[in-house]
């Protein structure tokens, strides 16, 4: 993985400096909270219902096991012994205090580690693959094109006070793990029929109350076009987004009232002078970056079965592994989806326990996946017993990934101040109706997501049952969505119908399970069986 | 009164900046001024004529000015480029980098506090308007 030289060091020792100085200037009283504030965003500092929340980037999902220490450490000193990952693949915790924040900050730059641009109007962390270096089915690994971008997007100086937030997201394979379509600016690593590689780029994708799924804006763009094509989205958004309604300020907004015709005729301009103004990387810094994923040692000759005579870890294994593309090597998932657990939740002794299995079995990387899981992408498939009794002894062996328990819901409203309802109790609500395993396994994937509000944190939208939570009056009421996506074949979920109490939603979600299992052909999932018979069957099941 | 802290040699403007209409129609000024929304591109065949463009922020938060400034210079403008309105210290690096090469926001800024903030960051990323070496380019000589 990628390691800082002293150029990298340098910039984010700076970004501790001057943060220190800004909450002292804060603490001081010489700025007032509305201009603090702004600045507190750039590094990921939200105040929150009880306290201040902290947003820790994770570069596109990778981490050490040094670098997951020092998150558990932080967990242990700061806050409450525990921290939340979230579906940008980042890690948060929820119970800081301002003071403390800059010492954090200086914990996190020993391990290079920082937290710049994870919230305002930023560019914000690139999410990848989680499985990128591993996959069987990438044409390469996504991320020295993540670094590459995440450099070029630091500290940007024509494009740091943003209409909006901006997130980008890189894959290398058809099968799309990352929710490409669902943001911003989305690159696919692709080759053309001369064998070069390049990006097909998407734009103008996103959540939040006015979902749009991003518009394929270029079929193929050279890769060293890359920084050229980036500021001229950038600036065709930042000169001509609306700056009078922060719910119109969005890149999406701007593409749907333009039409992607126009908008692209724009960016295509905009690229050409760029282009022509020579703003261009060296090939050598692209090859310098590289050169850090390339593969690990995988050793050759490994044995590629996998014992499954204990059924407990059979059950784990099939489930929560995943081919990987080295012989005698897997993927294995990290599930943190207990039932009556808090999804993205992880206490600090677990993250020492995950931090010792990817030093000792997985060339000391990890993942984070923006369904809130762990990955240790590089295992020999003859350590996964092994780590199955680690995992199992410190409550990390669920056997659930992509099924009915693993959801994904953003804090709600016990922790966050926009939310209008909550949300971590009616996913353990679900999880705890289809926690029986065979009853889960039966049912197949099932991507449930929950959002407590409209801003959509937790991807109610790509659900392919999604659950929004509303402000009825007071009381709080959910609404369901159907028939959502975020993989290859993208789709926004519609709403059902009415919407309904806390228990309610629940029994809505068990009647939908119902019908698709009576209703479903051969090798059908959930959201292959709602795409061809529609929504009115799903309607009539569940208020007929 | 608005102070003008300036970081560019040569005597400061005489110029009183008018409004960029104004500008275009009765040219003899030398000096406009570009609010938050104005296209600054419409400035590009009369930029002999100018001396000083202001550049308004309306609010910090609103980061439309540094692309106008950044196009200005990108199109070949030399003369001064000046930042006003809600212009707070923590953004006069980025404004530097974009071009602005003076400040005269509504609240004065320290000058001492300015000179700090320049200095604040070691290295830059990426090429912008001042002419700074990246470190992409430092790293491969």
């Amino acid at each position: 993985m990628y390691r800082y030289d002293q150029y990298d060091q340098a910039m984010v020792d700076a970004r501790v400096a001057e943060f220190r100085d800004q909450v002292s200037r804060r603490l001081a009283g010489r700025m007032t909270d509305d201009q603090f504030k702004p600045l507190r965003l750039k590094n990921g500092l939200y105040l929150q219902l009880h306290a201040y929340m902290l947003r820790v980037a994770i570069p596109y999902g990778t981490l050490n096991s040094r670098q997951m220490r020092k998150l558990a450490q932080i967990a242990r000193t700061y806050d409450r012994g525990y921290g939340h990952f979230t579906t940008r693949q980042n890690i948060q915790y929820n119970w800081i205090r301002l003071e403390d924040a800059p010492d954090i900050l200086g914990d996190l730059a020993k391990v290079e580690m920082h937290d710049i641009q994870t919230s305002g109007e930023s560019i914000r962390n690139i999410s990848a693959d989680q499985f990128a270096g591993a996959a069987a089915d990438e044409i390469m690994d996504p991320r020295p094109w993540c670094e590459l971008i995440r450099q070029m997007t630091s500290f940007m100086p024509e494009f740091s006070y943003l209409p909006r937030k901006f997130k980008i997201a890189v894959i290398a394979s058809k099968a799309d793990r990352a929710a490409l379509r669902w943001h911003d600016f989305a690159l696919r690593i692709v080759r053309n029929d001369a064998g070069e590689t390049g990006f097909e780029v998407f734009a103008g994708g996103g959540m939040g109350r006015t979902p749009f799924i991003a518009f394929r804006i270029r079929e193929f763009l050279p890769t060293n076009e890359i920084f050229a094509y980036l500021q001229a989205v950038l600036r065709v958004w930042n000169r001509h987004a609306r700056r009078d309604n922060i719910h119109k300020q969005r890149m999406k907004i701007l593409v749907h009232e333009l039409g992607e015709k126009e908008f692209a005729r724009q960016v295509e301009a905009e690229h050409a002078g760029f282009l022509a103004r020579g703003a261009n990387f060296p090939q050598a810094e692209y090859d310098r970056i590289a050169e850090f994923f390339a593969p690990p040692p995988f050793e050759q000759g490994l044995n590629d079965d996998i014992d499954l005579a204990d059924p407990e870890f059979a059950a784990w294994a099939e489930r929560q592994v995943v081919a990987h593309k080295a012989p005698g090597y897997a993927i294995a998932n990290i599930s943190l989806k207990p039932v009556g657990g808090i999804p993205g939740d992880i206490s600090a002794e677990q993250m020492d326990v995950v931090a010792d299995l990817a030093e000792r079995y997985s060339f000391d990387e990890l993942r984070a996946t923006h369904s809130q899981n762990l990955v240790l992408p590089h295992v020999r498939k003859a350590d996964l017993p092994a780590i199955w009794r680690a995992l199992r002894d410190c409550g990390l062996a669920d056997a659930n990934l992509d099924l009915a328990t693993d959801l994904i819901a953003c804090p709600g409203l016990d922790y966050c101040s926009l939310a209008n309802a909550r949300s971590i109790p009616v996913a353990q609500k679900i999880a705890a109706r289809f926690a029986d395993a065979e009853r889960q396994a039966r049912i197949g994937e099932l991507k449930i997501k929950i959002s407590g509000c409209i801003n959509a944190c937790g991807h109610h939208h790509a659900g392919n049952i999604g659950i929004l939570g509303v402000d009825r009056k007071g009381i709080e009421n959910y609404q369901l969505l159907l028939g959502g996506s975020g993989d290859a074949e993208t789709s926004q979920a519609r709403i059902a119908g009415p919407g309904f109490d806390e228990d309610g939603i629940v029994d809505a979600v068990e009647k939908a399970t119902e019908l698709y299992l009576r209703q479903r052909e051969d090798g059908e999932r959930f959201i292959d069986t709602y795409r061809r018979i529609g929504m009115e069957p799903f309607k009539e099941a569940i208020y007929g | 009164m608005v102070e003008v802290l300036r970081l560019r040699d040569g005597p400061a403007s005489e110029a009183e900046p008018v409004s960029l209409d104004s500008f275009l129609d009765d040219s003899d000024g030398g000096a406009v001024r570009i609010e938050a929304g104005d296209d600054v591109e419409r400035l590009f065949p009369v930029l002999d004529r100018l001396q000083l463009v202001e550049i308004d922020f309306p609010r910090f938060r609103d980061g439309r000015g540094f692309s106008s400034a950044r196009m200005l210079r990108e199109a070949g403008y030399r003369g001064e480029v000046r930042a006003t309105g809600d212009v707070l210290v923590d953004l006069v690096w980025f404004m530097q980098r974009c071009g602005f090469d003076s400040f005269a926001p509504d609240v004065p800024l320290n000058p001492a506090e300015v000179e700090a903030a320049l200095a604040r960051y070691p290295h830059v990323y990426q090429p912008a308007a001042d002419g700074r070496v990246p470190v992409w380019a430092l790293r491969h000589g």
